[in-house]
């Protein structure tokens, strides 16, 4: 059956993977549509919601498995994660837009934080706070972080950070104990013996967890609909702070366009470009595996 | 019973009368407790320096709890308590930091446990959480390591091949060689050798005498004749009713083996029970 529906993609939008759906932005006409801002938010949200659920999706694992005793509340938390694995994501669309997004409206014009210490907010209804530390452009900062690039990523962080947890703590389980007897042996600190024996023997394990997290999220359109990620984004990205758009709702804006040509065949294509990336994600995934496992 | 007209001595009435014997260890009144269930109990003894002791003893009855003790292992198991002293060098070893107590004394396990890393970075990796990263002063070492371990002919060509491309025997040398590139003053061995083949236990034997030049060494082994052949001087642990260990009987090897004074050593020794 999926082999069927791919044999059908790959035969209506074959001929129009051409030049301009990597060029040209979202057109009226089909013929000169393309999906540019798409492909580079998708890459742009990717990369950095691996940035920021790296750390904390290791150092989560870590803290559970090296650190933390095991008591009711560390067995709370087990639970907790594994739970948080299964919540459909489009209800971490709708956390993501009041927590990043709106940020519960704290910083609006009329709220009781504003108007109590005469927070230097902006105009809009989202009101809003931006500051620019030192005068540098790239460490300005707006509060709430509304439909950015940043908000998306952020949000993509949250959906993914359980499954990166327990992939990252099955990995550092996988490690010998017998390793860290001889570290510890030797005279090395805790930290030490992570750091120099129980990471880097964790590690694929870890980096395959998250690329394939990531290759999960990479196909989500949902969460960040919710979020507010806009269809129609004719500019790239040129901060954190810009609006953006990703892939898959990029194809699904097509596919509810009446013509044939958006809903057949630029969508079919579009998927092509989706799977493409998706796949060499797995291949990377599969490649560092290979390359880095120990073999006992 | 009949009298024994020489009465053979233990290991700390050996100490007193030698002069040339310094106790290395001297552990007094330890008890050891898992939770609520005591493992050790009232150990005395005394190990003497740059000798070979051995423990020996039925299983389950505490000698490899006895022998973590020494450098503060058992407390990565968080329901271990303990009372009483173990002093290296008359220093209390609960007195400093579990870090610094194991550099001085080193440890070999039961199964040869390689780091996944190339046998460079296997024996430098003591020396550089210790805070040397010199290249020039690592390689001095690893070699030296090496050459005290017997391992570096077989190796020497190839100091980047994995630890674990190596035979068992080798493995648990490059252990050995691990354990002395920290430059300890005692090293403690968990039947060191239980899982290897009988020539590459007869070269981790050869090693250790000649180890022990330097080092002080302890050594558990279920292998009665290793602990003959291998050892300066034995002490023998049995289990109580309530399945403790205590330490029955300690003295020279020779003692041990062919005039022990217990009874129950006598039945372990030649195999009636354990």
């Amino acid at each position: 059956m999926l082999t069927v529906l791919l044999v059908d993609i790959a035969v209506e939008g074959a001929d129009w993977l051409r030049p301009e759906l990597f060029l040209n932005y979202h057109s009226r006409k089909p013929e000169k549509a393309g999906m540019k801002s798409a492909i580079v938010g998708s890459i742009i949200v990717m990369g950095l919601t691996g940035l920021f659920s790296f750390p904390i999706g290791v150092g989560a694992a870590l803290y559970l498995e090296e650190y933390a005793e095991k008591n009711r509340l560390t067995r709370f938390i087990n639970i907790n994660i594994n739970n948080l694995a299964g919540v459909p994501s489009i209800v971490y669309g709708i956390l993501a837009l009041v927590v990043f997004g709106r940020m519960f409206g704290v910083l609006s014009p009329n709220s009781w934080l504003v108007t109590t210490f005469n927070l230097p907010v902006g105009n809009s209804a989202l009101g809003g706070l931006d500051f620019n530390l030192f005068g540098l452009e790239w460490l300005r900062i707006k509060m709430p972080f509304g439909r950015s690039l940043l908000s998306g990523a952020l949000t993509m962080t949250l959906l993914i950070l359980p499954v990166v947890i327990i992939s990252s703590r099955e990995a550092i389980r996988a490690v010998p104990n017998s390793i860290r007897l001889a570290a510890y042996g030797l005279g090395a600190t805790k930290w030490q013996t992570i750091s120099r024996q129980v990471l880097p023997i964790a590690m694929p394990g870890i980096l395959t967890g998250i690329i394939l997290a990531l290759s999960r999220a990479i196909g989500e359109a949902a969460p960040l609909i919710i979020m507010g990620a806009f269809t129609y984004v004719p500019f790239l990205p040129e901060s954190l702070w810009d609006q953006f758009t990703v892939m898959p709702i990029q194809i699904y804006n097509w596919i509810t366009l009446p013509q044939e040509e958006f809903r057949l065949h630029l969508a079919a294509a579009g998927i092509i470009v989706l799977l493409a990336v998706l796949l060499s994600f797995n291949a990377i995934a599969v490649f560092l595996r290979k390359k880095m496992e120990t073999k006992w | 019973m009949v009298d024994i007209i020489s009465t053979p001595s233990t290991i700390m009435e050996e100490i007193k009368m030698n002069n040339n014997l310094n106790t290395k260890l001297n552990i007094e009144n330890f008890n050891l407790f898992y939770g609520n269930f005591q493992a050790l109990r009232d150990v005395t003894i005394g190990i003497p320096e740059k000798q070979i002791t051995s423990i020996i003893g039925p299983s389950g009855c505490g000698k490899s709890t006895f022998l973590r003790s020494f450098n503060r292992m058992n407390e990565l198991i968080p329901t271990v308590t303990t009372s009483g002293s173990i002093k290296l060098d008359d220093v209390d070893i609960h007195q400093n930091d579990p870090v610094e107590l194991r550099k001085k004394v080193g440890m070999v396990f039961q199964r040869p446990n390689p780091f996944p890393k190339s046998i460079f970075d296997n024996i430098a990796f003591g020396p550089r959480v210790h805070g040397i990263t010199t290249k020039q002063v690592l390689v001095e070492i690893v070699e030296k390591s090496l050459r005290q371990a017997a391992l570096w002919d077989e190796v020497k060509d190839d100091l980047n091949k994995s630890g674990l491309a190596l035979s068992g025997g080798q493995q648990q040398r490059l252990c050995i060689a691990r354990a002395l590139a920290v430059e300890p003053e005692v090293i403690l061995m968990d039947e060191p050798a239980s899982a290897l083949d009988p020539i590459a236990t007869l070269k981790i034997e050869d090693l250790i005498q000649e180890l022990k030049e330097k080092y002080t060494i302890v050594i558990v082994t279920h292998n009665m004749q290793q602990a003959a052949r291998a050892s300066d001087y034995t002490m023998f642990f049995n289990m109580a009713e309530d399945r403790a260990g205590y330490l029955v009987e300690s003295g020279k090897t020779v003692d041990i083996f062919t005039n022990p004074k217990k009874e129950l050593t006598e039945q372990y020794i030649s195999g009636r029970f354990g």
